[in-house]
């Protein structure tokens, strides 16, 4: 294959990158992108094994097969609740590739240094980074926000050691010098994400995301390789926007979620003083009941219908009240409800509820005036009317959905305990709002059962 | 040897069109982005194979086989994940199109 068909299959593959994203602008033509990515990929490999540039074929077939063997099993074997931290699993591998790749250029005498450079602090800043995301996601250590004293001071002060080992290297390349880049870039990722706790998860998952496409363009510069260029640079962007859309919707500034301890330093001020208010609390039965003679119910999901898997029943409970009844039954969601970008949206798909039925907050938030009921699941902050009215809250500014609207509100929880950003939610005192205490799943499955009885 | 700035001009083009491309992704499908730009972004496994290609053996041949497996595992994982995904997305089912009382 000469150099020009690799040019030729590499703009090809680009297009094709470029179309794949194209179709998720809807769900009718999003497998499509899917395929079309896929076809991009295989032209890419295709054409680079088959190139000059690859003499020894066996071993990277093999290579592939194996990680393709792996990559399929664990995708295959992931729970839809588990989402957020396979993709963050996912960007890891990605972004120590781009680690082992600069590593592997520079030993072979690779004399694009800046380039390298990049490819390596970016690469290895997005895989530990990922390492410490995927261990709160999963469970493996406190989901909360680490913070502990002169944390940013030393964030500092490794950022510089990074540019200042970085700059050494360039001066007097040694393999030495990049492998304390490595070492260095690699924990300041750890550090990093360490202070940001669970509701902010969608914002590093998306950051992360973002690293591991700059991680390629970098590495793109040090082989001449436009096409690691173009789709290194698609998906910086869309890390960068889908960033800039999870930030927004939590009315935060990047960096304030990336410095952290947004749970962690007000939880304090702001704890609880419910105790001379009361909260009216029902049954599941009661809540049936309404329901069943509502015309119109919303129902808002949160993480904690992640956590509980209620999504299945919850889809069943949306079902009696619309067949046997004639409600009328919608869902919203919230942007950072969850803990990635478009989390809810693939749960209540999984639980097969019709993408027509499941709405964005902007497109939504009118109709809770209208609505009979507003069935918040394991949500909380996202609600919260204080976002609107209390200018010294930290929650301040951060679009709400207005489920107070609605006639009834119906909050199924465990608790009154404020939510992550440690905001006390007024709503639970209204006059219109019933506590529904217990687990979502469980609550849910006796509303159902009421339903059907 | 293709021009710096040549590439600089490519990255910027990339950019506005990843912008462009990415605004027009439903937020409803922002979690298969996710997954679909995390499996393109797999793509330096042409970097990783043209280290690993090299005919003799190496260290840095070793250190871009890993690579090739590293970065497949993101791609096969990412499109499958993905694929899964997509396929929950359904429309209406005519069935549950039922009068509205």
């Amino acid at each position: 294959m000469t150099d020009n068909l690799l040019s030729i299959a590499y703009i090809l593959a680009s297009v094709l990158f470029i179309f794949s994203i194209r179709g998720l602008a809807s769900p009718e033509t999003a497998r499509r992108g899917n395929v079309l990515g896929i076809l991009g990929m295989v032209i890419a490999i295709g054409a680079t094994v088959y190139s000059p540039l690859v003499t020894d074929y066996w071993p990277v077939v093999a290579a592939i097969l194996l990680g393709g063997v792996i990559g399929i099993y664990f995708a295959i074997k992931v729970k839809m609740t588990s989402l957020p931290q396979m993709i963050a699993a996912f960007n890891g591998l990605g972004g120590l590739s781009a680690v082992f790749i600069a590593v592997a250029e520079i030993l072979a005498g690779s004399t694009m240094l800046i380039e390298n450079v990049l490819g390596l602090i970016i690469g290895a800043v997005a895989f530990s980074g990922s390492v410490i995301a995927f261990a709160k996601l999963q469970g493996l250590m406190k989901p909360k926000a680490i913070v502990f004293f002169g944390q940013q001071a030393l964030n500092l002060i490794l950022g510089l050691v990074m540019i200042a080992v970085a700059v050494l290297f360039v001066l007097s390349p040694s393999a030495d010098y990049f492998y304390i880049l490595a070492g260095v870039s690699i924990l300041l990722g750890f550090l990093l994400v360490l202070p940001i706790g669970g509701a902010d998860m969608p914002v590093v998952i998306s950051v992360l995301n973002a690293y591991s496409g700059w991680a390629a363009v970098g590495i793109g510069f040090s082989l001449n390789n436009v096409l690691l260029i173009i789709v290194g640079a698609i998906v910086g962007a869309s890390g960068a926007i889908l960033s800039y859309i999870m930030t927004k919707a939590m009315n935060r500034s990047l960096t304030s979620v990336m410095l952290g301890g947004f749970g962690a330093e007000t939880q304090t001020a702001a704890l609880s003083s419910h105790e001379d208010k009361t909260a009216k609390s029902g049954s599941p039965d009661d809540a049936a009941f309404i329901m069943e003679n509502a015309n119109k119910v919303i129902i808002v999901p949160g993480y904690g219908m992640a956590v509980a898997q209620a999504q299945h029943v919850l889809k069943e409970m949306g079902d009696d009240l619309r067949q046997k009844y004639g409600v009328e039954v919608k869902y919203a969601i919230h942007p950072v409800a969850g803990r990635m970008p478009g989390h809810m949206n693939v749960l209540l798909a999984e639980a097969n509820v019709p993408y027509e039925d499941v709405f964005e907050l902007e497109d939504i938030n009118r109709e809770f005036a209208t609505a009979d009921v507003a069935y918040v699941i394991g949500a909380n902050d996202v609600t919260n009317p204080l976002a609107k009215t209390d200018a010294s809250s930290p929650i301040y500014g951060m679009p709400v959905l207005d489920v107070g609207k609605a006639k009834t509100v119906f909050f199924v929880k465990r608790s009154l305990a404020s939510g992550y950003s440690g905001v006390e939610n007024p709503l639970f005192f209204a006059d219109n709002t019933i506590m529904l205490y217990g687990d979502a799943k469980k609550v849910t499955e006796e509303i159902v059962s009421a339903l059907e009885r | 040897m293709i021009d710096i700035w040549m590439l600089f001009t490519v990255l910027m083009l990339a950019c506005f069109v990843g912008y462009f491309v990415v605004w027009g992704v439903t937020p409803a499908l922002h979690s298969p982005l996710m997954s679909v730009s995390n499996a393109i972004s797999g793509v330096v496994i042409v970097g990783a194979l043209i280290t690993a290609g090299v005919p003799e053996m190496s260290e840095h041949k070793v250190l871009g086989l890993i690579a090739v497996v590293l970065a497949s595992i993101n791609i096969f994982g990412g499109f499958a994940v993905s694929q899964r995904m997509l396929s929950m997305f359904k429309k209406k089912k005519p069935t549950l199109k039922e009068e509205k009382k």
